[in-house]
């Protein structure tokens, strides 16, 4: 316990931040421009109650109308043969006093027999039709509990000689109140958000889950290889991606004239899991007590080098099928017709993303393999033969990533001058690999995990940084205006915070379970599986909840910006001062929310 | 036989926390470690199986040098070595079988983690070990619910899963109540009588290390300051290895 005395010193201390504090403060309300006269002044009072009660009012609901329209002849300036017949009083009738009247001056208007408790319009219409749909003069008229009426009225400068009229629309509800289209429209959009939210939230917890294993530090910090692997290892992404995407081209046109049969897709779809699953099984045996020799692992990974390529038929084949049998059915399912059109859209998603997939997986094995070998080089050779192969390796490595960073320059701003974008990059590349070669040590290890870490918390910050509704922007140009590009750029943002969000959750990890699982000779693939995954669960799962909150709200507004969602009604009613309306959708904004919230937390006290 | 030449290790802030110890450790001994908090046991049994690299040194087992073996050898190092913990752990929220079948990491293909898959064999196995330490009917439950000393034979499961020739048990009874602690010990005394594996075990009370040790190395500030058997250990050799203020308990 701090038990000091209080010296003047420490007063003088707290005094002086308390008025440094206020000062601030009195800064902050000039930059805000706090002014409370505003608020005082009389025009902006009336706004604010009149959008206030039309925002109390939300337009959800309306009853169907019955409308009473009587028309009573009028004389408008008094002539000699202004002479108006007696109302039938049998049913509703009004009663002007006095029968005619010169323009300007007052009359009062008096009803009968209407429904009680209704309301609606008395106007003059001028002309001698009584059809006529110009009317003139602003007075409602009110009925009582007998349906009585009296009002008075100004007649308008429309003399005439013949006969003119009063007419009175007095309108009854009938029925039950029932939806109004406002509601309709609402409930529409509001169900769109709901979906936008959740189709981003799932596409970006999907790719959010494995970059946060590379965005943590205590995951990535051991990872350490030499300068002979790390070059190797660069070499081979690109060559392998490029390899990759090469096959998966034979593929699909080797493929292409099969895909079109509903018949062959079936029995492809089905035969071919049978003959990978044989030949996976064959070529990864679950258990290696003994070390494999040369020969069987080379068979081994030809036969996995021909069980990717059935993999990769497979794929086009059972995409084929989601869209041929999408574009089948979708006809014959009536209300249910999105359910064609969604096996057709992933069946489309999923041919797109082949060659992606097939770049990865080929770029993964090659860096791999290409990394494996150079870790073997450093190990096996001594360290003048390994110095040599590090310096051409590494300059070599250096001149192809500068290289390929320059070609995406290229592609970008189309700067057209080969010395900034080719040449400029390989030789720096070059250089830089040349430098890094001269100045380690031939067998020593790099850092290469807290590289990948660290590039890749820079582009999770930076694009963290940058608003959904920004992003929106963006992808409404690439993909057009509605919900998909409000997808998109949710998901992306969902992507890059979630990955912070839940590396951060690998880093505060328990220790010991690594520890232990690691002592077992887990290589660190199946570490992270049974030793990090199943502790990382449980926040996983709320952060993934609470991002679908979050999205949900955000695609409120991501409307705004022609995202979809609820928000493009939301603005448009806002901007046609249109406030019920406006009101309806902020309490389904509302409603929503609150649900989520709601269910978010009862699901997370089910899993966690 | 498990050499251990010269090892050293200094820590990244410039602590020594081992400081050239030596000593062998022939196939199917029960070697007791014994020392201070922060004498170098922990660091000493993870430089074995390289949880912790040694700065300097050469621990030869077999012949084969740990310290210089590349990743894939040490996979198959490491998986003839068992490990057991003080505070035991465990994947909390995985079942205790998947905990005792996590012991068989070190063999099976890392692709069927992905679909965390295992042998039949394995899961028989594992059941074995469980009936072993006698707690088989918890293998379904999830680890945290385990007591504590059900908890490190879990633990013990684990270890034994990988068919080891050796085991590193790090102060394995020190969170544990006296008698859970001659339970824990009698397990590990029992493989190291039946199956012949070696045990290396860090321990604090000097009554363990009386009952269930073969021999004895004792260290203080990184340095090995005593190595024979337990009856060995006098009031003199006592202060050589826990300082001169240290009295005896138990």
């Amino acid at each position: 316990m701090n038990n000091q005395k209080a010296s003047p010193w420490k007063s003088i201390k707290l005094g002086l931040s308390v008025l440094f504090g206020l000062i601030v403060f009195a800064y902050g309300f000039q930059i805000t421009k706090v002014n409370l006269e505003e608020l005082r002044s009389e025009t902006r009072q009336e706004s604010l109650v009149r959008v206030t009660r039309a925002l109390a009012k939300p337009d959800l609901f309306e009853y169907d109308q019955e409308e009473a329209v009587i028309n009573q002849p009028f004389y408008t300036p008094c002539t000699a043969n202004a002479t108006t017949p007696s109302p039938d009083e049998s049913g509703a009738y009004i009663v002007v006093t006095p029968a005619c009247a010169n323009p300007g001056e007052t009359v009062t208007v008096e009803g009968f027999n209407f429904a009680p408790h209704s309301i609606g319009p008395v106007r003059f219409v001028p002309g001698s039709d009584p059809a006529n749909i110009v009317t003139l003069g602003r007075e409602n008229a009110e009925t009582d509990g007998n349906g009585h009426f009296v009002l008075e009225m100004e007649i308008p400068d429309r003399p005439s000689d013949d006969v003119q009229y009063i007419r009175a629309t007095i309108r009854t509800n009938v029925g039950s109140p029932h939806l109004t289209k406002t509601a309709y429209d609402t409930w529409e959009k509001i169900v769109e958000t709901v979906f936008l939210a959740l189709l981003a939230t799932v596409f970006g917890t999907l790719f959010a889950v494995p970059l946060s294993f590379i965005a943590a530090r205590n995951l990535m910090k051991p990872v350490r290889s030499p300068l002979t692997s790390l070059s190797f290892s660069l070499l081979g992404w690109p060559i392998g991606m490029a390899v990759g995407i090469f096959i998966v081209r034979l593929v699909s046109q080797f493929i292409a004239p099969f895909t079109s049969n509903l018949l062959v897709n079936i029995l492809l779809v089905l035969v071919l899991p049978a003959l990978l699953s044989v030949l996976i099984r064959w070529a990864l045996p679950e258990e290696d007590t003994t070390i494999p020799t040369p020969g069987l692992r080379a068979t081994r990974f030809i036969v996995l080098v021909i069980a990717t390529l059935i993999g990769f038929v497979w794929m086009y084949q059972f995409s084929a099928l989601l869209m041929n049998s999408g574009n089948l059915i979708a006809p014959k399912l009536g209300a249910f017709t999105f359910l064609g059109y969604f096996l057709v859209q992933i069946g489309d998603i999923f041919q797109v993303s082949i060659p992606v997939v097939g770049a990865l997986a080929a770029g993964s094995v090659a860096g791999n393999f290409f990394g494996k070998l150079g870790q073997n080089i450093s190990e096996k050779l001594n360290s003048g033969t390994v110095k040599i192969i590090n310096i051409i390796s590494s300059a070599t490595a250096g001149a192809t990533v500068f290289g390929l960073i320059g070609w995406l320059v290229e592609w970008l701003y189309q700067l057209g001058r080969p010395e900034y974008t080719q040449t400029g990059p390989i030789v720096t590349g070059a250089l830089l690999g040349l430098l890094l070669a001269f100045t380690t040590k031939p067998k020593d290890t790099l850092p290469t995990g807290l590289v990948i870490y660290y590039i890749t918390r820079t582009i999770l910050n930076t694009l963290r940084s940058v608003e959904a509704l920004v992003m929106a922007i963006v992808f409404v140009i690439a993909v057009g205006i509605g919900p998909f590009a409000g997808v998109m750029a949710l998901g992306l943002h969902t992507i890059v915070s979630l990955a912070k969000l839940y590396s951060e959750q690998v880093e505060s990890i328990q220790a010991g379970p690594l520890e232990a699982i690691t002592a077992t000779g887990a290589n660190r693939l199946q570490t992270i599986i049974y030793a990090v995954v199943p502790q990382i669960v449980p926040p996983y799962i709320s952060y993934t909840m609470y991002r679908w909150d979050i999205n949900v709200r955000m695609s409120t507004i991501i409307g705004f910006v022609g995202g979809g969602g609820i928000g493009f009604l939301l603005q448009q009613n806002i901007n046609l001062l249109n406030y019920r309306a406006a009101s309806a959708q902020m309490i389904a904004i509302a409603v929503v929310v609150s649900l989520m919230d709601y269910i978010s937390s009862v699901m997370r006290e089910k899993v966690v | 036989m498990l050499q251990i030449r010269n090892l050293t290790k200094i820590y990244d802030g410039g602590v020594k926390a081992l400081d050239n110890v030596s000593f062998d450790v022939p196939d199917g001994q029960f070697l007791a470690v014994i020392g201070l908090s922060g004498s170098g046991k922990s660091t000493l049994l993870r430089c074995i199986n390289r949880l912790i690299e040694p700065t300097d040194g050469q621990i030869l087992w077999n012949g084969e040098d740990i310290t210089k073996a590349t990743p894939e050898e040490m996979r198959r190092i490491r998986r003839k070595i068992g490990m057991v913990f003080q505070h035991f752990n465990l994947v909390h929220r995985s079942k205790v079988i998947t905990n005792v079948l996590a012991g068989r990491l070190g063999y099976t293909n890392p692709a069927w983690g992905l679909v965390n898959r295992f042998p039949k064999s394995d899961i028989e196995k594992a059941i074995k070990q469980l009936e072993r330490v006698g707690i088989a009917d918890k293998a379904q439950h999830r680890a945290d619910e385990l007591s504590g000393g059900q908890q490190q034979r879990v633990g013990i499961a684990r270890a034994l899963m990988q068919d080891p020739e050796m085991i590193l048990a790090d102060e394995p009874v020190a969170s544990l109540d006296p008698v859970l602690a001659h339970s824990i010990m009698k397990h590990l005394e029992d493989i190291n009588d039946s199956d012949g594996v070696t045990v290396l075990c860090s321990l604090h009370f000097l009554d363990l290390v009386h009952r269930y040790a073969d021999r004895v190395v004792a260290l203080n500030q990184g340095q090995l300051v005593f190595e024979g058997l337990p009856k060995e250990i006098d009031d003199k050799k006592f202060k050589d290895i826990y300082g001169r203020d240290a009295e005896r308990v138990g």
